[in-house]
């Protein structure tokens, strides 16, 4: 997903957060009680029916959305017991024997979802270093351009790739650098002849990001080019009169004043680290072998739906899940104790 | 975000950094669209045409739309575009409406359980429900190689949701309380009300849906037995990235060549998006960032 995506529900991940830290000293206290909201003005709260029934036209309305929830995702979370048990499709869930931590234990020993482990934090790594301050640059960039008309059709044009599938994003990038792409053509007119990106194991890694960049870096420059707008222009003002130039104005002004946004962005980017994308790595893997180009969530596909064996890979995927939950509410931790510090206000 | 004359701080930049800036920009564009030509050039090529440009053409040497037709005259092609339209505008509609249900209480200040609710909400996007036990439930379901496998699972986004939401509650309360006084039920308010002013919320989400609806290859691949209800992009997975490579061009002289079918396909699942892009990208910025950071 996008980066905007994170920051949208980062707010409200962060208020969750900050409910249950608020909320009770209690390890396993509900997020938020009904309970010790007190009631406004003194006067006593109508009661829960004559509130239902006050409301009923707006819970109605919102019936369809929460049924979805309710359905495919808290549904599909109970799934997640197929992580214990060896499951055999034609049993089903409670014909199917339990085998307790056994998935777990063998996945602590299995080499190949090791090797998977170890691609996707490679990946995660390279995305974290070459991808996220893609956008920062292309948004100060675009920033700097003064004519209207211009930026904007830069903008509609850098946009563009975010909505197009991985499978066009792959398919283009098959179309130039592939065996007989743009590039290997214009090389083999250089004398210097097949050059494969395509399909090669050492450079999968690039790869991905590239086109990751491709798509995404675009779109990405919103958020920045949203907060970069909302720098106070007073300052550049001051700046200026004291002799700053443009790279010290921006180093000195600018930076500072989207910081908040940037170390948000950065703490939610820390918090998904295992979440690189599956379509992407999905159309690949077979053109490198998984050797490098199995990732956890091919990785998961791969077990369950192509060898079959789907409590394995429900374990696996419940793993990637839980340290997830784990990483973004760390990384919420951060965003806090930042916020404390006046970076980003809570 | 409009400023067409520099402050008078701003001072005029040095011809050198105005030649940085501009190649800058110009590189960044031409990165973004090169890709696109050469697979639009490639589609309209002579088969000759991509024999002698080794298998990718830069600029046609006569317009040639055989490849289009080839692939339009009622193969599995234009079977799956079809499929995807009738998912995309299904789906989109069916997402709308109960994205725009729910956002609308959930936005609302004192709804019964709203707090939980959202909480409720909120929590799917931490823990997403993982691919093996999604698959159950989708198989629970009964949507093995029913159309509706593309759209239920993905009903509600809640990228999206948080977005209307967040623009549902910028809209003044004075609004909506005059409105109650006049004599409107919620539902009347939502009619009368919110909707009409949330047109560009309402085309960007729904620019999304479409979008995602359009692109879906995936679930086709897991929940189709029956090849011959594949959307588009499964198609497209199948011919352009899957086996067949573009490396090998036959010499023989066909119709078409093989590469210009493929980027031809690979043109018509772009085409549908590059169409309603222009009209809605206006929406982008106002939709997308009110939304997202009031929330």
């Amino acid at each position: 997903m996008t980066i905007l995506f994170r920051l949208g529900t980062a707010r409200e991940a962060f208020d969750v957060s900050m409910t249950r830290v608020r909320g009770g000293t209690g390890g396993a206290s509900p997020p938020t009680g009904k309970a010790p909201a007190p009631p406004e003005g003194g006067r006593p709260r109508p009661g829960h029916l004559r509130r239902l029934r006050a409301d009923r036209v707006l819970l109605l309305v919102a019936a369809p959305g929460l049924a979805y929830f309710l359905f495919f995702h808290y549904g599909a979370l109970f799934g997640n017991v197929l992580a214990f048990q060896d499951y055999v499709p034609f049993l089903g869930v409670p014909g199917s024997e339990w085998v307790g931590l056994a998935h777990f234990e063998r996945m602590a020993s299995d080499p190949l979802f090791w090797n998977a482990v170890k691609n996707t934090l490679l990946i995660a790594a390279l995305q974290l270093v070459f991808f996220f301050p893609a956008p920062l640059a292309l948004a100060l960039l675009l920033d700097s351009v003064v004519g209207d008309t211009l930026r904007r059709f830069v903008q509609s044009v850098v946009y563009l790739p975010h909505f197009l599938s991985w499978v066009i994003v792959v398919a283009l990038f098959q179309q130039v650098l592939g065996g007989a792409g743009v590039v290997n053509g214009w090389l083999s007119d250089l004398g210097v002849g097949g050059v494969s990106i395509i399909g090669n194991a050492d450079a999968y890694g690039p790869l991905v990001v590239a086109q990751l960049v491709w798509k995404e870096c675009g779109w990405a420059t919103i958020i920045f080019l949203a907060a970069l707008s909302q720098v106070d222009e007073q300052q550049y003002e001051a700046a200026a009169l004291d002799g700053a130039g443009w790279w010290r104005r921006v180093w000195h002004v600018t930076l500072p004043a989207i910081r908040p946004v940037i170390v948000l962005l950065l703490v939610l980017r820390l918090g998904e680290f295992l979440s690189i994308g599956f379509e992407q790595f999905f159309l690949q893997r077979q053109s490198v072998g998984p050797e490098a180009g199995e990732v956890l969530e091919t990785f998961v596909y791969f077990t369950g739906f192509a060898n079959g064996d789907f409590g394995y890979a429900a374990a696996v995927g419940l793993f990637k899940g839980a340290v997830g939950v784990a990483l973004v509410y760390a990384a919420n931790k951060v965003a806090h104790r930042l916020g404390e510090q006046g970076v980003y206000k809570a | 975000m409009s400023r067409t004359t520099a402050p008078a701080w701003m001072g005029r930049p040095t011809p050198a950094v105005r030649v940085a800036k501009a190649v800058a920009l110009t590189v960044v564009v031409a990165l973004v669209v090169f890709p696109l030509w050469t697979v639009l050039a490639t589609s309209l090529a002579s088969p000759q045409n991509v024999i002698a440009d080794g298998g990718w053409v830069l600029w046609p040497d006569e317009f040639s739309f055989d490849s289009y037709a080839e692939i339009l005259q009622g193969g599995i092609i234009s079977r799956a575009l079809l499929v995807s339209a009738g998912v995309t505008v299904v789906g989109t509609a069916l997402s709308l409406f109960c994205t725009i249900g729910l956002a609308y209480t959930l936005s609302r200040p004192a709804v019964y359980g709203g707090k939980p609710l959202l909480l409720l909400v909120l929590f799917t996007f931490l823990f997403p429900p993982g691919m093996v036990p999604l698959f159950l439930v989708v198989r629970g379901a009964g949507l093995f190689d029913s159309y509706a496998a593309l759209v239920l699972p993905f009903l509600v986004n809640v990228f999206n949701l948080v977005v209307m939401r967040g623009f549902f509650q910028s809209i003044p309360a004075e609004l909506i309380d005059a409105a109650r006084i006049d004599g409107a039920g919620e539902l009347g308010i939502l009619r009368l009300v919110v909707l009409p002013l949330s047109k560009a919320v309402i085309a960007v989400v729904g620019l999304f849906y479409a979008v995602a609806y359009w692109n879906r290859f995936f679930e086709a691949i897991i929940y189709f037995n029956d090849q011959a209800k594949w959307p588009i992009g499964t198609v497209l997975r199948q011919y352009v990235t899957g086996g067949a490579s573009l490396a090998e061009s036959s010499g023989e002289l066909a119709a078409t060549s093989p590469q210009s079918v493929q980027m031809a396909v690979v043109m018509l699942a772009t085409l549908p998006i590059v169409c309603v892009y222009p009209f809605l990208q206006r929406y982008f910025v106002k939709g997308v960032v009110t939304g997202a950071l009031k929330a």
